[in-house]
């Protein structure tokens, strides 16, 4: 099995230098699907960061889509997260711009053609049932209609991995649904790693997974 | 209801648009402004000068007659001498003479030559000038009208001085001006900047909005410029005002001054977007 992603005795800290994850090692196979729980403030969402190169390793390896994190270039972290799916708590949309044109956003950065791009959008809003939202605005939606619109962002360029930052946090039971569907048909269907931190995992899911648990700064494998 | 709906989101997405662009063109306006005012005071000041300088001539006594093409070379100033007619100097002196009394006044009189200058000289090239005739041989005496003549130039340099300062302070304004659009474009574009990042976006991608939205807003502003001074320059209540003192200058060129006011205002809002793009942060 190909490995997507190698932390070697991987130490992450802020700034202000409290070591958050300390010394782990731990591997992610291609195809993937992996929960990362913790309680609140355990650094679940800190080793996410780190894994789309938002916050550099402190100490030891993290190598991601064979890309070594540790005083990475810029131009090879772009390179990498053009084959990410991000998916954050907050959405993170452009507020200033339509709902296609965020969901395009992957599509533009990757290069693709315009009506490959077209295609890919409608196909997409059709999914996240958004279609009839197409011309609004971030703000002119509900926040379950925002994290699918993000879902569908994520999803748009056919990335290798899938980053999802508690995804379903405050959505309501039909938003969720449709997102846990979306990451799950990604899974099956294209064979994207996908690796979800999340409070709870859900009870119904469709797909094999592994669970790591965070707690004291260190990683653990829950079978 | 519908049209009106319509006409209403239309309005304020128009709205919302001139707000994006009037902070940074006004700034902008008001560089290009200034600029072009001290462009037009100083060619009207040399204009001035021209006419000075037509008028100014300096008056050399000597007691022979001097070799003209060695006096040309005393100074690099110097235009042209000519010799000034005894009969002149003598009709300006008493007009109640004998002709007996002219002619023998005629004989005894030294020569006057009178000497005008390329441009209208500082006093420190009247100065050097003077020093550079007395220092020659024939030269008895030089009367270079310096007093008249520093008022003069003082009064120009007051001018000049006056306009340089207002056009200071109107860039110091809008230095600040731009300084403030600057910190509010940083807040509005670094999310967006951010956003794209994430997914890998390179820096020239991630700007691309910025620099294009300067480029933009600094065309708006020059366009207006144009406005304003081809308005000027065609308007005849100036011509006759220049007219009045002598003054025939090109207030606006429409070709030369736009492209200098075009790329001054390019310069600016393209450095605006490179301090916004260098300044932004990627959050953690």
């Amino acid at each position: 099995m190909d490995k997507v992603i190698v932390a070697d005795k991987l130490s992450l800290a802020y700034t202000n230098n409290e070591t958050i994850i300390n010394k782990v090692d731990f591997s992610v196979n291609a195809g993937d699907f992996l929960f990362i729980t913790g309680a609140s403030g355990s650094g679940k969402s800190t080793l996410l960061k780190s894994l789309y190169g938002a916050l550099k390793p402190k100490d030891g390896s993290l190598v991601v889509g064979g890309v070594e994190l540790r005083g990475v270039s810029s131009s090879k972290l772009n390179f990498l997260r053009k084959h990410i799916g991000i998916v954050f708590q907050d959405y993170k949309l452009v507020k200033e711009w339509t709902i296609e044109k965020n969901i395009m956003l992957p599509l533009i950065i990757n290069g693709y053609e315009k009506t490959v791009t077209q295609n890919q959008v409608d196909s997409l809003l059709k999914h996240v049932r958004l279609k009839h939202q197409a011309g609004k605005y971030p703000l002119e939606l509900s926040g379950g209609e925002q994290q699918r619109v993000a879902m569908a962002r994520a999803l748009s360029h056919n990335p290798t991995l899938i980053l999802a930052d508690e995804p379903t946090g405050n959505l309501d039971e039909y938003s969720s649904q449709l997102i846990w569907n979306l990451l799950e048909g990604a899974n099956t269907q294209l064979q994207t790693t996908v690796i979800v931190v999340t409070h709870n995992i859900p009870q119904a899911m469709n797909v094999d997974y592994k669970h790591f648990h965070i707690e004291y700064g260190s990683i653990h494998e829950v079978n | 209801m519908l049209i009106i709906s319509t006409f209403i989101l239309s309005m304020g997405v128009f709205m919302k648009s001139i707000k994006n662009h009037l902070s940074l063109v006004i700034a902008l306006l008001s560089i290009l402004f200034s600029l072009q005012v001290f462009i037009i005071v100083d060619r009207s000041i040399d204009s001035y000068k021209v006419n000075l300088a037509n008028n100014y001539s300096i008056v050399v006594i000597s007691q022979k007659n001097l070799d003209i093409e060695e006096i040309l070379k005393l100074n690099k100033i110097i235009e042209n001498v000519s010799e000034l007619e005894p009969d002149v100097v003598i009709k300006k002196v008493d007009t109640q003479m004998s002709a007996k009394n002219r002619e023998l006044l005629k004989l005894t009189l030294p020569k006057f030559y009178k000497m005008r200058l390329t441009h209208y000289p500082t006093p420190q090239e009247i100065h050097k000038l003077t020093n550079n005739l007395l220092a020659h041989k024939l030269i008895t005496k030089v009367e270079n009208f310096s007093h008249n003549h520093d008022t003069t130039y003082k009064l120009l340099l007051l001018f000049k001085s006056v306009i340089t300062v207002f056009a200071l302070s109107m860039l110091i304004v809008t230095t600040l001006l731009i300084f403030k659009e600057l910190k509010i474009w940083q807040l509005k574009h670094n999310e967006r900047m951010s956003i794209m990042g994430l997914f890998g976006a390179p820096v020239w991608l991630r700007s691309a909005v910025l620099f294009r939205l300067s480029i933009v807003d600094a065309l708006i502003a020059s366009t207006l410029a144009f406005g304003v001074f081809s308005y000027m320059a065609s308007s005849t209540w100036v011509a006759t005002q220049l007219d009045y003192i002598g003054i025939n200058i090109v207030i606006f060129d429409p070709l030369y001054d736009f492209l200098t006011l075009l790329s001054i205002a390019i310069f600016l809002s393209i450095m605006l977007a490179s301090f916004i793009v260098l300044g932004h942060k990627e959050e953690v």
